[in-house]
């Protein structure tokens, strides 16, 4: 029988394999699909605490959480392609301007 | 038949999600992520959250997902290297075996009976039960986030101008 | 289990089957348009050429023939998925779409949708956000500048034709109530002045537009048509591959089509025969369907078999294309003692409940395959009679004229329905 500690089970293994990317690579643009990896984790858990408890309120903090995760992504692509364009990597240990 | 798709699903998510992490190409990343919010978006509909499972469909792997992979497109990104120095693999297994006794521990620990899901009536998870908690106890969110995406749409446009 | 197999693959395979055709109204029709007489030529043993549609399956063994030519340096996985990605995405949006009024059989209730789903209209709205994903990888990895940047270009403009018909669609929904495609249509009851394209003129208007710009059809064809130029995002497929975004694109008609037909024309209804109208009398319905399309048999059989004689005599094209008209005029003529036989034959067996429900049934799936035809042919006429637009034309109309016209639709709808 499918019960809540498989879906938290997932939804934790999901979070560790985007806090892995986000620490492993170098790349923003995989960077930010970590960060998403690390959102739809959190989704997956409020949605069957939710289903668990019977209560709508998960599924909306869910809705609420895309909405974000979707004008984040916008304005950080934005930024990604302006750093891009002035200084010509992605990679991030190639932007480090700001260390002394 | 119930456990047979969490697992065919919940595989595909984990291991799409692991082929975000370690593919070299950036847009073979980006596609694995794509089925990792489809098995996603079926496992939401596994728990009900039928109106949430086809927004996961549309914003995440519809709109989110093409504007990425339109970015990594327009700025036309190579496959890069993991790694510089060759990473030590005795970390790699020394991670694997201490997230498997932590599974281990968990599946043990949640064995008993009390995390079976209760049955829910028809209208759960449905567009209208959604719509109107938005309506009424969640409205000053809802429309905090409206202004929110119009800020981000100005922001998008204004940072990725070539001139002002 | 097998009604689920079956409710999936019939429109999978009526699809399949409309595509021919439509490539046959195509060639024919832009033929007829621009005054001339199109394909006529490819025949069956040499006689049967049904005017031009055994092109469509010369068409079907020339592509599966061609050499299958992979280009070098190009990204081999995304390569092969790319067309197969966009054939998949077109086929999925037929699973809501209702084909007729659910009936109950033995006390069952079977709904004429694969998946009857709560999220109806939603879930084409997602399907069609990711028939981009076909494009953007098929112009991505063949490995070529023009085809990235009509890659680009065509995935821009499809997103963005997507929020114009978003929110057409809403304005639909105010007055419906509700999201489920089959309560939409049913909604839209059989008197004509309920249909939606007369309750929300502008809302139809709007999305038929975007649905052209979704399709890559012109005049929004910027991304396919500047293949005549330099480069589309399809350049480098051959053979099957290029069958395949071919028939996809197809697909994707034949699917816009379907949905507009159900948001605004009616779906299945047929204008002023309800369903318990056409359940309680169905025998005289289908006896007097009979009798008419046994007399039209008739006249074309007769019609046919003179014009064959007269070829047959004047030698009109010299080869065997010649007895063509008589075989088929007495095809015809048989065809109508046929149907004259069967409406005397099972006129007493059509009295029970369960024939009714059955002839109703493809009475209305008839209706809705009509209507679907009908907007394909729209389709292309438009296509043949309006140039195309240039790419920032295109942007300006999607963003700064239809989406406030969008807006302000939404916005009259919701004041209407206040002040009712």
């Amino acid at each position: 029988m499918i019960g809540l500690q498989h879906y938290l089970i997932v939804s934790a293994i999901l979070f560790a394999i985007g806090m892995a990317g986000l620490i492993l690579r170098r790349n923003i643009l995989v960077i930010f699909m970590s960060i998403e990896l690390l959102l739809n984790a959190t989704n997956l858990s409020f949605i069957a605490f939710s289903r668990f408890r019977g209560d709508m309120g998960g599924q909306v903090a869910s809705f609420f959480v895309i909405a974000v995760a979707a004008a984040e992504a916008a304005v950080g692509l934005a930024i990604v392609i302006a750093i891009f364009r002035n200084r010509g990597t992605v990679k991030i240990n190639e932007l480090d301007l700001m260390k002394n | 038949m119930e456990s047979i798709l969490f697992y065919i699903f919940g595989g595909l998510t984990v291991a799409t999600a692991l082929g975000v992490v370690f593919f070299r190409n950036p847009i073979s990343s980006a596609a694995s992520l794509v089925l990792s919010f489809f098995g996603i978006a079926a496992l939401y509909a596994m728990l009900n959250a039928h109106f949430l499972a086809v927004i996961q469909v549309l914003v995440y792997a519809g709109a989110i997902m093409v504007l990425f992979i339109f970015v990594i497109m327009l700025l036309n990104l190579q496959a890069d290297e993991l790694h510089e120095k060759p990473f030590p693999k005795i970390y790699l297994l020394l991670t694997g075996l201490v997230l498997l006794a932590f599974l281990f521990a968990f599946a043990q620990l949640f064995q008993s009976a009390q995390w079976i899901f209760p049955p829910i009536s028809e209208s759960f998870g449905s567009i209208k039960a959604v719509g109107r908690l938005l309506f009424t106890e969640y409205l000053v969110p809802f429309e905090y986030s409206s202004i929110l995406l119009l800020v981000a749409v100005i922001a998008g446009v204004v940072l990725a101008k070539k001139e002002l | 289990m097998i009604l689920i197999l079956a409710k999936i693959l019939v429109p999978f395979l009526i699809i399949f089957n409309i595509i021919p055709v439509l490539i046959w109204l195509e060639r024919k029709g832009s033929a007829y348009i621009q005054d001339r007489r199109g394909p006529n030529r490819a025949s069956l043993f040499g006689v049967i050429r049904l005017g031009g549609m055994i092109h469509s399956l010369a068409d079907v063994i020339k592509l599966l023939m061609k050499e299958d030519i992979m280009p070098a340096r190009v990204n081999k996985f995304f390569y092969v998925l790319a067309p197969f990605t966009a054939m998949t995405v077109a086929c999925m949006t037929f699973a809501v779409i209702p084909f007729a009024a659910p009936m109950v059989w033995e006390g069952v209730n079977f709904s004429f949708q694969a998946a009857d789903l709560n999220a109806g209209i939603l879930y084409i709205l997602a399907i069609s956000s990711l028939g981009v994903f076909g494009i953007m990888l098929a112009g991505w990895s063949s490995n070529n500048k023009y085809t990235l940047l009509g890659g680009l270009r065509s995935s821009a403009q499809m997103i963005s034709y997507e929020i114009v018909m978003s929110l057409a669609i809403i304005s639909v929904l105010m007055m419906g109530g509700s999201l489920e495609l089959s309560k939409v249509v049913e909604d839209q009851s059989v008197n004509l002045l309920h249909w939606n394209f007369v309750r929300q003129p502008v809302a139809c208007l709007l999305f038929t537009v975007a649905m052209f710009a979704e399709t890559n059809r012109l005049p929004f064809d910027l991304p396919e048509g500047e293949s005549e130029i330099v480069a589309g995002y399809h350049l480098e497929y051959s053979s099957m591959k290029f069958a395949l975004f071919f028939m996809a694109e197809y697909a994707n008609m034949i699917i816009a089509s379907a949905v507009i037909s159900s948001l605004f024309f009616g779906g299945w209804q047929i204008p002023f025969a309800s369903t318990d109208f056409l359940r309680a009398h169905a025998g005289e319905v289908l006896k007097i369907l009979l009798v008419v399309l046994a007399i039209g048999h008739l006249c074309a059989g007769l019609g046919l078999v003179k014009r064959g004689r007269k070829n047959i005599k004047a030698k009109k094209w010299g080869d065997r294309g010649d007895y063509e008209a008589l075989i088929l005029g007495m095809g015809a003529l048989g065809g109508a003692f046929l149907l004259a036989g069967i409406s005397a034959y099972i006129w007493p067996l059509i009295f029970t409940a369960k024939a009714s429900l059955i002839i109703t049934a493809v009475l209305q799936v008839g209706c809705f395959l009509t209507k679907v035809l009908f907007f394909c042919w729209v389709f292309i006429w438009v296509r043949w009679t309006l140039p195309r637009f240039r790419y920032d034309q295109l942007m300006k109309l999607g963003w700064k004229y239809m989406m406030p016209v969008s807006i302000i639709n939404i916005f009259a709808t919701g004041a209407v329905m206040l002040v009712k």
